[in-house]
């Protein structure tokens, strides 16, 4: 392990990429040593496919796939193969990345198929010996895996995604000292809360690969989220802005933004929620959101069941 | 011409645009509670229909004279004439969101809303014509 990180400047000079080649010597020779041995049993060797544009230098540049061997471990991400082919292979891939834990949304990309996030999806869990990584569908290319956010933000900025209360400004504070929201209340919008605007939803959607003015999934689940808040009074405003020719009524209802959802925020029921507010069918939050339970789903942790399973053997 | 014709000449077609640019006068909400209620109202007159059709063998059915007698009947009439109402209204609108789904321009946008309010009259009025004739339509 220490090899790798030893400086040979000859090497340097001498070779493209010598700690590439290190690394592949290793993960690929049959040696003697039993720490090597161990170091083989639990790593394998994945082709990494995954599309290259420059849009940004070239905005004619052709896209091509371009093809890395990554070695592989039981809890390898598809973001670490991802930096490791950057790092020991072609320093220009262009990825985004922050957290690492799902928590930021930065990671979106859409990964054999399927839009997902690329540090919560373990290689292990894809079960192909090759991974295609492409860029989110429905952004416009940046370079690489790297796509822009703009006009994603900005649909999300049209439905006013803050509190709106005109109390709030009063001079006299003794009055309104803090905004007391009861339990049930908060349970009404928690769920659509814990949206990290990945745009995974966004790239799932079908309407907005046609229908360019449409706000998408997430911009309409935050209107509800925001609409469905105890504290906020410009209920009226917001929902001018998604009642139109291009808003809420141009969804299809194909729930692939719920099924992508790396938070369990159901974007579908959002929508489907703040329709019938609109057409004046439910004056009240009838219906209390609960986190999808993705316990059947190998790519998410099954700690909530466990949790609650627990309980009731408490109980009993 | 002397500059107040033209001024009035560039108002009148300023007050023409803002006409059409204000088609169509309902929100987007009422528009589709209009096709949801359309949509289930003519699905319940339709099956009316089918079944008044079933009560006489099919060959028969199709007979001219009673084809009439059916108009002649005031309830019948207004049954096919509010099934006529009902899917010109819903059909048209579905056609609209269809259309304005596919490309977003506002011209094109505009053209599908004029058009689509022109074609649902016409297709009533022409419908409710016939109606009022076979109703009026009289054998010998």
């Amino acid at each position: 392990m220490m090899k790798i990180f030893k400086k040979d400047k000859t090497k340097e000079i001498r070779n493209e990429r010598p700690l590439e080649r290190e690394r592949l010597n290793k993960s690929t020779s049959s040696s003697s040593s039993s720490h090597n041995n161990n170091n083989n049993n639990n790593q394998s060797l994945r082709t990494l496919r995954i599309f290259r544009i420059n849009a940004v230098k070239n905005p004619n540049d052709v896209p091509h796939f371009d093809e890395f061997q990554v070695p592989v471990k039981r809890w390898t991400t598809v973001l670490d193969a991802l930096l490791d082919a950057k790092s020991y292979q072609d320093s220009s891939l262009g990825i985004r990345y922050s957290c690492r834990m799902a928590s930021c949304g930065s990671c979106g990309m859409k990964i054999n198929g399927i839009p997902r996030l690329a540090c919560y999806t373990k290689i292990s869990d894809l079960d192909t010996n090759t991974i295609t990584c492409e860029p989110l569908p429905n952004f416009p290319y940046i370079r690489d895996l790297v796509t822009d956010f703009s006009k994603f933000f900005d649909h999300h900025r049209s439905v006013m995604p803050f509190i709106q209360n005109k109390k709030a400004d009063i001079p006299d504070v003794n009055e309104l000292s803090e905004y007391q929201q009861s339990p049930q209340d908060l349970d009404k919008f928690l769920q659509f809360s814990y949206c990290i605007k990945c745009g995974l939803c966004y790239s799932a959607c079908p309407t907005v690969a046609t229908d360019l003015k449409f706000p998408g999934p997430q911009a309409l689940s935050q209107a509800y989220r925001y609409f469905a808040d105890s504290r906020d009074s410009d209920k009226s405003n917001r929902l001018k802005v998604i009642d139109t020719s291009h808003g809420i009524w141009r969804c299809h209802f194909a729930g692939s933004c719920s099924n992508v959802c790396p938070k369990g925020v159901d974007p579908a029921l959002g929508i489907q929620l703040l329709r019938s507010h609109l057409l004046g069918i439910s004056n009240s939050e009838k219906k209390i959101a609960k986190l999808q339970d993705r316990s059947n789903n190998n790519n998410y942790n099954n700690f909530y069941s466990e949790e609650l399973e627990e309980e009731e053997e408490e109980e009993k | 011409m002397t500059s107040d014709s033209i001024k009035n000449n560039r108002n009148k077609n300023k007050n023409l645009t803002k006409w059409f640019s204000n088609i169509p006068f309902l929100r987007e909400s009422q528009i589709m509670k209009i096709h949801y209620i359309t949509g289930v109202g003519a699905l319940f007159v339709v099956a009316i229909h089918i079944m008044m059709r079933l009560i006489m063998p099919f060959n028969m059915s199709l007979e001219f004279e009673n084809v009439i007698l059916n108009y002649k009947n005031i309830f019948y009439a207004l049954l096919l004439e509010s099934i006529l109402i009902l899917i010109a209204i819903h059909g048209f609108n579905g056609l609209r969101v269809i259309l304005i789904e596919i490309r977003q321009t506002q011209i094109w946008e505009r053209a599908v809303n004029i058009l689509v309010i022109v074609a649902m009259i016409g297709i009533i009025a022409y419908g409710t014509r016939t109606i009022i004739i076979a109703n009026g339509f009289s054998l010998g």
